[in-house]
C-alpha cells in the first residue's frame, strides 16, 4: 500500500524533473543559466496580477482535466474536449444572450445550456463506441473539426454573430447582465466568479465517483467490462452514459470567462483544451486533487513563460516543456507499472501451495 | 457522394472496375457528367487546367499523410501523430531547402520523419504507453520545437518566429507539344473532348518534380505491402502478431520500421506544403492535415489506392473552394447525377438496399442544391471528417482495418 | 515398424499440480495415433512438450531414434513435427497462400516474394494430400472446416512430417469431420504421421490405428481399435472407481428454484450452442452439470444469469419468468454467481479486495443505500470473509491481483453466499485453487446446501461432482444426454454420456 502512494507521487515528481533537466540542456546550449530563468519564472509568476490570471486560467484548465479523468475512469480518451467545449460555450452564449432573465435563473440556464450542448456532443462519440464500435479517438477527431467549423459558421454576423465597428473580431451578442456571474477580489485582481462551480465540479466527480452506486459501476466497467457486466452492471449503456458526462463537463471548460469576463464567445476564446486536459488528468493521476496541483502548475508555465522572451529565450520552450512532461509521465508510469508487477509475481511466487495456473489457461493443469 | 463512397469503399466493385477496360468507361462516364454539369452551370472551373493542378497540389500533403498513417496501422498501431511529425516535415524542410537546396530539403525531411517516427514506435512498442498520448505528445512537442527553433534560426536568418525565409522549388516539368495541344483543345470548347484536355493538361503542365516523386511512394507502397516479404510480415503484424511471432516474425523490430517509415511519408507531406505548395515555412500550414490524413486511410479502407482516391476527393473540394466556390455548388449537380446514375445500376444488380440509401443520398444532395445556392466555406472544410463519420457509420461493415489496430502487443519473453 | 516418436517418463510439474507423470508413448511412422483423455488428463500439455512450446522436467524424447532436446517451436519444425493447433492462428485480412507462406517465403532479390512459385507448391500440396482449399481465396471468407485444411497447409508447407491434432474435431460440423478424416487418412497413405487428441469414442475408434489413454497425468494405456470398444474406453479414461460421495443427511426439499424449459441459445453468427435443454434445480439441492468442457455449459450459465438471451424455452426462478430480465435483476432476485474465470469475470483485479465485496451487489443492502455506496459495510463485510473463508491476505486494501487464486476464489465464493441466495451458480468453484482451499469451498457449499440453498454446479472436475452433487446432468453438444443418480452410476455410463451417447 505504502510504495503504491509512494510511487503514485514519485512518478509525476520524476516527469517534471526529467523535463526541467532536458529544458536547462536546451538553455545551457544557448549559453543562458537556466537558473536565473527559473528565477525569474518564478518571480514573475507568482506576482499577485499574475497569481490572479493563474487561477482563472487553471480553473477552465481543472474543469477539462476532470473531464479528461472521468473518461479515463472509463478507460476513454475524451479528446473530442476541445469540440465539445466549444460548441458548449458557443451555443450558451447565444442561448445568454437572447433574453434577460432573473439573475440566478439566467446564469444557472446559461450554464445548463453549455452542459447539455456538451453532453450531446460526447454522447454522438459514445453511441458509435456503442454500437458500431468505433473507436472514440477516431471520431472524436473528426467531431472536433465539425464543432469548428460549425461554431464558425454559425458566428457569421447574418447568422448568429456580430462583428462589432472597426473591429473584424466576430463575437456572439453581449449576455445581459443578469446572465453575468461577479468575480470575486483577491490580491488586487478579479478572480471568476465560476472558479467555485470548479470547486464543486471537482468535489462532485469525487462524491460521484468514489460514494455512488454509479461511480461504482462507471469504474468497475472501466476496470474490466466483462467482471462489471457479470457482476449485473449494463456495461455498454455505462460507457455511453460516460462519454456524454465528459462531454458535459467538457462543456463547462470555458464558462468562467464567458459568464465573468467576456460576457459573450468570440473567436479569441482558446483552443488546445483536449490535449490540456488529457495531460492534467494524466498528471493528477485522475485525482480532483491531483488534477487541481497540476491544472495550477499548467496556468502557472503558460502565464510565466510571459518573461522569457524578456531574457532571450522563445517562450515557445515551455510547451516543449508540456510535451516532455506528458511523455514522461506515461512512460514513469508505465515503469512504475511493470515495477509493481514483478514485485506482485515475487510475492505471489515465494508463497507456497498456490497455483501458478490461472483459471484462463484451458484448465488441462488442474486435475 | 454516397455513390462515390460505394465505389471506393465495395471491395469488389472496386476489383471489378480495377480492370482498365471498367477503369476507363468510369472515367468516361463521370467527365460525361461533368462536361455536361459544365454546361449547364457555366461553372467553368470543373475542368480547367488549373483546378487539376491545384487538385494535385492539394492532393500530395493528405497523401503522404493518408500513407504515413497507412503504413502505421498496417502493422497495428495507430499514429495520432501525423499531424505532428508533418509540422516537422514543414520545418525541417524549409530550413534544409534555406541551407542547400529543395532537394536536401526533402531528404532531411525525410530522415527527421522518420527519427520521430522511431521515437513514436519505440515510446508505444518497447515502452508501451498508450498510444493515443504519445501521438498527442509528439503533436505538441513538434509544435513546441518549430516554434521555438524558429525563434533561435529563422530570425537572425531574414526570417519570423513563424515564417520561415523564402525557399527555392524544386523544379517543374511541362511536358513539350503535348501540354500546349491539350491547353488548346481546352480552349476550343468541344464539349467533353475540350473537358477531358481540361484535365489532363493541369498534370503535364508544370507539374514539380516533387509531385511526381511523391505519387510514386502510391504503387511503391502497395508493390512493397503485397508483394516483398516484408510488407507480408509488416501486414501480419497488423492482423495477428501472435501468428507472425510463432511464425519467426520479429514484431517489434517490423513495428519500428513501419513507424520510421509511416514518420518519413507524413514528413515528407510536410515538406511539400513548404517547399512546393508555397515556398516558405509557416506555422499552422499543416493545418489539421495529419488528421485528415488519418481519415483518409479509413476513407480508402487501409489500401494505398484507397488513400489516394480519398486524398484526391479531399484534395478536389479544397482546391474548388480556394478557387471558386460557385463550383462546389455545381459539383453538387455532379454527384446527384453519378448518383442516379449508380442507383439504376444498383437495381439492374438487384442490389435494393444499396439502391435507396443511394437515392435517398442523391435525392438530399439535390435538395441542398437547390435551396443552398453558395455551400458555406466552413462546411466544405469540414468535409473529409463528416464524410468519414459517414462511412464509419454506413459501411463499418464493408470496412476491413487491421485486426490488431491499436491493441498493444508484447513480445513472448525470453525463458518462458 | 519402427517409432518415429518414442516419449519416456516425461514429467513435468506446474506448482502444486502434477500435470504430466511417467508418460510413456511410441508412435509408429505412417499411423494415425490418438491420445485420449478427460479434461485436466494432460495431454495437452504432453503435446505443447512435443512442439517445444513447454520444457520437461524430465524424461527423454526420441525423434527417428535419436534423442533430442526442444527449446522452442522452431526446434520441432525443423525436425519435421508440426502442429494444428484448436484456435486457428491466422489472418482473417489475408489470403490463404499469404497465411501459409508467411514466416517462409520464397523470396527473390530484395525480399520480393516468388507469388508463383509459393502458389505452385501449395497447389502441389494440396492435390497430393486432397485439400481443398483455394490460395488466392481470403481467409475471412472461409468455413471453419477450410481454416482448418489451411492450418494443416501451412504445417505441410513446412515441410512436417510428423501432425499433431489438437482436438480437431471440436470445431467441426458431421460432414466437415468426414472430410477431414478423409484428409488425414492420405496423409498416412504419404508416410506422414498423425497425432491426434480427443476424448470422442466414436471418432477415435473410426479413424486411429493405435490409442493410448490418458488418466491423470499419466498413460494409463495403449490399445488398438480392432481389439477394444467404446466401453473398455470409456472406463479407461473414468479410472475404475469413480469418487464416492459424501454422506449428507438430509434429502433435498420439493420446491423448485430454478427451472429451465426447453431452452434453445443460437449465437448471433446462428450456431446452434444449446438446444432443448431443461433442468430443475431444487431448494437444498445441488445439481451437478458434467460434460466435457465447450459443450454448451459457459452458454447455459451466462442464460441463466441474463448475460445472453435464450432464443426459444424460459428460464424461471422461484415461478418467475426471468428470460427477459437483466442481469441486475436476477442478481437481486436473489442469485449467487461464481463464474468459471475468476480473473476474467469475477473481480475487478487491480481495486482493493473490499470494493471487490461491492462487485454484483451495488445496487442492493448492504452494500448501497439507495444511491448511496456503504464503505463501511463493504470493508466490514470483507472483514468477514476473510475470517470465515481463510482468505490470506495482509489487509482488505491489496489490490485482487496481489492475492494467489486460491484466495481470490476462496473472496468471490464469501462474497457470492453472502447475502444467502435461494440459488448458486457455481462454475468450476475449485479450478486451480489448491488443496486447502478446495477443501474449504466444498464445505461451504454443502453447508449452504444443508441450509436450504439451490446450487448448480458446473465442474469439470469429477471428484468435485461425485463428492457434492445430488443429482448429476450431463451436458454434450449442447443438449442433456442424461441425469443420472450419483450414487448408482457406473464408470462406463458416465463416460459414454459425457462423450455424447444417449443412455436409455
Amino acid at each position: 500500500m505504502k510504495s503504491r502512494i509512494f510511487w503514485g507521487i514519485v512518478a509525476p515528481v520524476a516527469a517534471i524533473v526529467t523535463s526541467l533537466l532536458l529544458i536547462s540542456g536546451i538553455l545551457l546550449l544557448k549559453h543562458t543559466s537556466p537558473v536565473d530563468i527559473l528565477k525569474a519564472m518564478i518571480d514573475y509568476g507568482f506576482s499577485p496580477r499574475n497569481i490572479v490570471a493563474e487561477l482563472n486560467i487553471a480553473s477552465g484548465y481543472y474543469i477539462a482535466g476532470v473531464a479528461a479523468a472521468i473518461g479515463f475512469k472509463m478507460m476513454l480518451f475524451n479528446i473530442g474536449i476541445d469540440g465539445q467545449y466549444r460548441l458548449a460555450v458557443f451555443f450558451a452564449a447565444v442561448v445568454g444572450g437572447l433574453f434577460t432573465l432573473p439573475p440566478v435563473l439566467h446564469v444557472t440556464l446559461i450554464i445548463l445550456v453549455g452542459a447539455i450542448v456538451g453532453g450531446l456532443w460526447g454522447s454522438i462519440a459514445g453511441y458509435l463506441k456503442v454500437k458500431r464500435g468505433i473507436s472514440e479517438v477516431i471520431s472524436n477527431i473528426m467531431l472536433n473539426a465539425i464543432a469548428a467549423g460549425l461554431v464558425a459558421y454559425l458566428l457569421q454576423p447574418t447568422r448568429l454573430g456580430e462583428q462589432a465597428e472597426g473591429s473584424n473580431n466576430l463575437n456572439t451578442p453581449i449576455i445581459a447582465p443578469s446572465g453575468q456571474l461577479p468575480t470575486i477580489p483577491f490580491l488586487g485582481g478579479q478572480i471568476h466568479g465560476f472558479i467555485i462551480f470548479t470547486v464543486f465540479i471537482g468535489l462532485a466527480y469525487w462524491v460521484l465517483l468514489n460514494k455512488s452506486t454509479f461511480g461504482f459501476n462507471l469504474r468497475a466497467t472501466g476496470l474490466s467490462f466483462k467482471a462489471a457486466r457479470a457482476g449485473g452492471v449494463n456495461a455498454p449503456k455505462m460507457i455511453f452514459v460516460t462519454m456524454a458526462l465528459s462531454g458535459a463537463i467538457a462543456g463547462l471548460t470555458g464558462m468562467g470567462t464567458l459568464l465573468s469576463e467576456t460576457h459573450s464567445y468570440s473567436i479569441s476564446f482558446p483552443s488546445g483544451y483536449a490535449l490540456t486536459g488529457l495531460a492534467l488528468a494524466l498528471l493528477g493521476r485522475n485525482h480532483p486533487v491531483g488534477i487541481a496541483f497540476a491544472a495550477y502548475f499548467w496556468a502557472f508555465l503558460d502565464r510565466s513563460a510571459g518573461v522569457l522572451d524578456l531574457n532571450g529565450v522563445p517562450k515557445e520552450i515551455i510547451t516543449i516543456m508540456q510535451g516532455t512532461i506528458v511523455l514522461s509521465i506515461v512512460v514513469a508510469y508505465e515503469i512504475v507499472k511493470r515495477i509493481n508487477k514483478q514485485q506482485e509475481q515475487k510475492l505471489v511466487g515465494s508463497a507456497s501451495a498456490t497455483l501458478k495456473v490461472s483459471a484462463t489457461t484451458e484448465g488441462e493443469a488442474s486435475a | 457522394m454516397s455513390a462515390l463512397l460505394n465505389n471506393v469503399m465495395k471491395n469488389k466493385v472496386v476489383r471489378k472496375f480495377a480492370s482498365p477496360w471498367r477503369l476507363a468507361l468510369l472515367v468516361a462516364l463521370v467527365l460525361i457528367v461533368i462536361s455536361v454539369v459544365r454546361r449547364i452551370t457555366g461553372a467553368n472551373d470543373l475542368t480547367s487546367a488549373g483546378l487539376s493542378s491545384a487538385t494535385l497540389r492539394f492532393t500530395i500533403p493528405l497523401l503522404m499523410a493518408g500513407l504515413g498513417g497507412l503504413w502505421a496501422e498496417r502493422a497495428g498501431v495507430i499514429n495520432i501523430g501525423l499531424e505532428g511529425m508533418m509540422i516537422a516535415g514543414t520545418w525541417i524542410g524549409a530550413w534544409f531547402a534555406f541551407l542547400h537546396g529543395p532537394w536536401i530539403g526533402f531528404l532531411a525531411a525525410a530522415i527527421g520523419g522518420a527519427l520521430v517516427g522511431l521515437f513514436h514506435g519505440i515510446l508505444v512498442v518497447k515502452i508501451g504507453i498508450d498510444q493515443a498520448v504519445s501521438g498527442l505528445a509528439i503533436n505538441l512537442l513538434a509544435l513546441g520545437a518549430a516554434r521555438y527553433l524558429s525563434g533561435v534560426l529563422f530570425i537572425p536568418n531574414g526570417g519570423d518566429i513563424s515564417v520561415s525565409p523564402m525557399v527555392q522549388q524544386p523544379g517543374y516539368l511541362t511536358v513539350p507539344g503535348i501540354s500546349s495541344w491539350l491547353l488548346s483543345i481546352n480552349g476550343k470548347n468541344i464539349i467533353i473532348l475540350s473537358d477531358a484536355a481540361g484535365v489532363l493538361a493541369g498534370f503535364v503542365t508544370e507539374i514539380s518534380w516533387a509531385t511526381i516523386f511523391l505519387l510514386i511512394t502510391v504503387p511503391l507502397s502497395t508493390w512493397i505491402l503485397w508483394r516483398t516479404r516484408f510488407g507480408l510480415r509488416l501486414r501480419f503484424c497488423g492482423e495477428n502478431p501472435i501468428a507472425a511471432e510463432s511464425l519467426g516474425v520479429k514484431v517489434y523490430r517490423t513495428r519500428y520500421m513501419a513507424l520510421a517509415i509511416s514518420g518519413m511519408f507524413a514528413s515528407l507531406g510536410g515538406a511539400y506544403l513548404s517547399l512546393v505548395a508555397s515556398q516558405v515555412y509557416r506555422e499552422g500550414q499543416t493545418a489539421g492535415r495529419g488528421f485528415i490524413g488519418l481519415a483518409t486511410v479509413i476513407f480508402g479502407n487501409w489500401r494505398p489506392s484507397g488513400v489516394l482516391a480519398g486524398s484526391v476527393l479531399f484534395g478536389l473540394t479544397d482546391a474548388l473552394r480556394v478557387r471558386q466556390p460557385t463550383s462546389i455548388h455545381a459539383a453538387l449537380l455532379v454527384i446527384v447525377i453519378l448518383g442516379a446514375l449508380f442507383v439504376i445500376w444498383s437495381i439492374t444488380r438487384g442490389r435494393m438496399k444499396t439502391a435507396s440509401i443511394t437515392a435517398a443520398a442523391a435525392l438530399f444532395i439535390g435538395f441542398i442544391y437547390i435551396k443552398v445556392p453558395i455551400i458555406p466555406n466552413e462546411f466544405v472544410t469540414f468535409f473529409p471528417n463528416l464524410a468519414t463519420i459517414l462511412v464509419l457509420v454506413l459501411l463499418a461493415q464493408k470496412l476491413k482495418p487491421p485486426a490488431m489496430l491499436a491493441v498493444p502487443y508484447r513480445e513472448r519473453e525470453e525463458g518462458h | 515398424m519402427s517409432a518415429i516418436v518414442e516419449i519416456q517418463g516425461i514429467e513435468k510439474k506446474y506448482p502444486g499440480v502434477v500435470a504430466n507423470h511417467n508418460v510413456n508413448l511410441a508412435i509408429k511412422k505412417g499411423e494415425i495415433h490418438a491420445i485420449i483423455g478427460e479434461n485436466g488428463a494432460g495431454k495437452s500439455t504432453l503435446m505443447k512438450i512435443l512442439y517445444g512450446m513447454v520444457m520437461p522436467d524430465s524424461g527423454t524424447i526420441l525423434v527417428d531414434g535419436k534423442k533430442v532436446i526442444f527449446k522452442s517451436p522452431q526446434d520441432s519444425i525443423a525436425l519435421g513435427i508440426g502442429m494444428v493447433h484448436q484456435h486457428f492462428m491466422l489472418a482473417d485480412n489475408a489470403s490463404v497462400l499469404e497465411n501459409v507462406i508467411l514466416g517462409s517465403e520464397p523470396t527473390s532479390f530484395g525480399g520480393v516474394i516468388q507469388v508463383d512459385a509459393a502458389r505452385a507448391k501449395l497447389i502441389e500440396i494440396t492435390k497430393n494430400y486432397g485439400l481443398d482449399i483455394n490460395p488466392d481465396q481470403l481467409v475471412a471468407e472461409l468455413g471453419v472446416g477450410e481454416r482448418q485444411r489451411v492450418e494443416i497447409a501451412k504445417v505441410l508447407y513446412r515441410g512436417a512430417q510428423i501432425l499433431i491434432l489438437d482436438e480437431p474435431t471440436a470445431v467441426l460440423v458431421p460432414q466437415e469431420v468426414d472430410e477431414l478424416f478423409r484428409n488425414l487418412k492420405d496423409l498416412t497413405s504419404h508416410g506422414l504421421t498423425i497425432i491426434f487428441i480427443s476424448h470422442k469414442l466414436d471418432e477415435v475408434l473410426s479413424i486411429a490405428d493405435d490409442i493410448s489413454v490418458m488418466r491423470a497425468g499419466t498413460t494409463v494405456a495403449s490399445v488398438i481399435p480392432s481389439k477394444t470398444n467404446k466401453k473398455e474406453l470409456a472406463e479407461l479414461m473414468v479410472g475404475r472407481e469413480l469418487p464416492k460421495r459424501r454422506e449428507v443427511s438430509t434429502k433435498p426439499g420439493l420446491e423448485k428454484i430454478l427451472e429451465i424449459k426447453d431452452a434453445t441459445y443460437v449465437t448471433p453468427d446462428h450456431r446452434e450452442i444449446l438446444h432443448g435443454v431443461s433442468l430443475e434445480v431444487h431448494s437444498g439441492e445441488i445439481l451437478g452439470v458434467a460434460g466435457v468442457e465447450g459443450n454448451g455449459q459457459s452458454e447455459l450459465i451466462e442464460m441463466i444469469m441474463g448475460l445472453v438471451k435464450a432464443s426459444s424455452g424460459n428460464v424461471s426462478i422461484m415461478g418467475h419468468d426471468i428470460s427477459d430480465s437483466s442481469s441486475r435483476e436476477i442478481r437481486d432476485s436473489g442469485v449467487g454467481y461464481i463464474p468459471q474465470d475468476r480473473q476474467r469475470d469475477g473481480l475487478l483485479m487491480s481495486a482493493p479486495l473490499w470494493e471487490n465485496r461491492i462487485l454484483g451487489h451495488q445496487a442492493t443492502a448492504p452494500m448501497a443505500n439507495g444511491f448511496w455506496l456503504n464503505k463501511a459495510a463493504a470493508k466490514k463485510d470483507s472483514e468477514r470473509i476473510v475470517v470465515d473463508l481463510d482468505v490470506r491476505t495482509p489487509s482488505i486494501n491489496v489490490m485482487a491481483a496481489a492475492l494467489s487464486g486460491g484466495n481470490q476464489q476462496k473472496f468471490i465464493v464469501g462474497r457470492e453466499m453472502a447475502d444467502k441466495p435461494s440459488l448458486l451458480i457455481a462454475a468450476q468453484p475449485t479450478r486451480g485453487v489448491d488443496v486447502g482451499a478446495q477443501a474449504l469451498i466444498w464445505n461451504q457449499l454443502i453447508e449452504a446446501r444443508l441450509a436450504g440453498m439451490a446450487i448448480l454446479l458446473i465442474s469439470a472436475d469429477l471428484d468435485e461432482l461425485f463428492n457434492l452433487s445430488d443429482r448429476l446432468a450431463v451436458i454434450s453438444g449442447g443438449k442433456i444426454v442424461a441425469v443420472l443418480d450419483p450414487d448408482k452410476t457406473t464408470p462406463e455410463q458416465l463416460g459414454l454420456a459425457m462423450t455424447g451417447e444417449k443412455i436409455a
